[in-house]
């Protein structure tokens, strides 16, 4: 569903994506993992069309994003840092958002009603909390049922329940064959709704694999000793201290 | 577009600062034309305020306003829009808000107060400038990444603009002044908005010869209807030229 074919992207001299080659299908959870600077984001939004490759290119169903936007209708994003404008309200922003994506006439409320919107819809975007902004933003990316979801940081801030009925949420599209990617810290968010692990370091690919490959492989069942695993078999021991941080 | 032009302003209307600055531009119009009973006079009191603030409000705003949009044009360009229209959508919105306010602080008070044809032409350069100077903000926004350079550079325009350029003008024509300046003279002011605004309005009033060098060349070279509209084409192009260079950066810009 996406392909990514020989991707770098240098901001200045600092090689933010180094020739990265990744493809991506339906019915997949993609988590795309490694240290802060490795180019998670940079590699997110490059398929957002946000950032603008220097080298590669990648493919949407088979069709080059470059220079295209109308693909976008296709994915639906949740950015890190959802900020908003300050003296709308949250029934603004969705009736907004709404009214730019005419193209789309079955929204998918489901989180809007999990997460009770409707009660707090008339407060001003200035005077919501982290949390609630970061709700506002999950329900944006899911309202147009996309068949891909690009998800960054998705738990950060959010409270255990909404944390949950997100991750349910998460694992319903995905048996809906939806192809999902998502980064975080947070590894033990990602435990039972991940299918796949992206890792990033300082622009390079250094594995994608199946978590279940991973599992075989070190012998380990959570998410955050796999990765640990993995990192002390081929790399010093700093990236060790470091995953084990999160 | 027209969505997104539409909640900017839903946005902007409510936002304190244009609130603000509408007030304080009807307190200062209504002071002034309270203080003489000569209506050519009041005018040009209330263009000068108009040269002076109006552009830099209109640019430091603007400046402001789309460094803390980013995160929300990021989430907006995530969706289906061209990346031309989501830009110049924002900056649509920004510019009839300000418009807006303008109009409100000056145009409503000066209109029932005062009502001639120079009033227009105040109103007229008043609301080019806020087109030109948002414009401008636009320029920098794409140009710049981080938002403290940003403002900065918003702050040396505005002063460039409202300052510097009339005192590098008069160097010119001071060590110049063995030549005939006059018409490299009048090149150089179609350079300058502020003094493009300022001359619009003079070309109106018979006061043109006490508003310094370029209102009394202006008036001299060109007759007041060719001197306007030579004026509003120049500004015109202020407003145009620098959306146009925002369009084309914006598209290649890293967001």
């Amino acid at each position: 569903m996406i392909e990514i074919t020989q991707l770098t992207k240098t901001f200045r001299k600092f090689k933010a994506l180094d020739n990265i080659s990744l493809h991506f299908e339906r019915g997949q959870t993609i988590s795309l993992l490694g240290p802060n600077g490795s180019g998670k984001t940079t590699l997110i939004k490059s398929i957002l069309g946000l950032v603008i490759p220097g080298k590669g290119t990648i493919k949407i169903n088979g069709a080059a994003i470059k220079d295209q936007w109308d693909y976008r209708s296709q994915i639906g994003y949740m950015p890190q840092i959802g900020r908003y404008p300050e003296n709308m309200t949250i029934g603004q922003v969705i009736k907004m958002l709404k009214e730019i994506r005419k193209d789309c006439k079955r929204y998918d409320e489901e989180l809007i009603e999990g997460f009770d919107i409707p009660a707090v819809q008339h407060k001003t975007m200035r005077s919501l909390s982290g949390g609630t902004r970061q709700k506002v933003s999950a329900c944006l990316a899911f309202l147009f049922s996309p068949e891909i979801f690009i998800l960054d940081e998705p738990t950060a801030g959010l409270d255990p329940v909404a944390s949950e009925l997100l991750k349910d949420k998460i694992i319903k599209e995905r048996a809906n064959g939806k192809l999902i990617l998502i980064t975080s810290h947070v590894l033990s968010d990602l435990d039972d709704i991940t299918s796949h692990i992206v890792y990033l370091q300082e622009g390079k690919l250094l594995l994608y694999k199946t978590v279940e490959e991973l599992k075989k492989v070190t012998g380990q069942e959570k998410l955050n000793k796999i990765i640990a695993a993995i990192m002390q078999k081929n790399h010093p021991k700093e990236y060790l201290h470091h995953e084990n941080n999160y | 577009m027209k969505t997104i032009i539409k909640y900017v302003l839903f946005d902007l209307l409510k936002n304190k600062t244009i609130i603000v600055y509408a007030l304080i531009l009807a307190a200062i119009t209504i002071s002034v034309s309270g203080m003489g009973d000569n209506a050519s006079k009041g005018l040009l009191s209330l263009l000068n305020i108009t040269l002076l603030f109006v552009p830099i409000i209109s640019i430091l705003f603007s400046t402001i306003y789309f460094f803390n949009s980013v995160e929300f044009t990021e989430l907006l360009l995530a969706q289906p829009i061209r990346r031309k229209t989501m830009l110049l959508a924002e900056y649509a919105g920004i510019a009839v808000a300000l418009s807006i306010a303008y109009l409100a602080g000056v145009g409503i008070p000066v209109c029932i107060l005062y009502y001639t044809a120079a009033t227009l032409t105040l109103l007229v350069s008043g609301l080019f400038l806020t087109l030109i100077f948002s414009a401008l903000a636009l320029l920098i926004f794409v140009l710049f990444k981080d938002k403290t350079k940003g403002i900065g550079a918003a702050i040396i325009t505005a002063l460039f603009f409202t300052l510097l350029f009339d005192g590098l003008l008069l160097s010119f024509i001071y060590s110049f002044s063995d030549y005939p300046v006059d018409k490299p003279l009048l090149g150089l002011i179609s350079l300058n908005p502020v003094d493009l605004a300022r001359v619009l309005v003079l070309l109106q009033l018979d006061v043109a010869v006490m508003m310094g060098y370029s209102g009394a060349l202006f008036k001299k070279f060109m007759g007041s209807a060719t001197g306007s509209i030579y004026t509003v084409i120049c500004m015109l192009c202020w407003t145009v030229i620098p959306l146009i260079i925002a369009a084309r950066v914006f598209k290649k810009k890293d967001i």
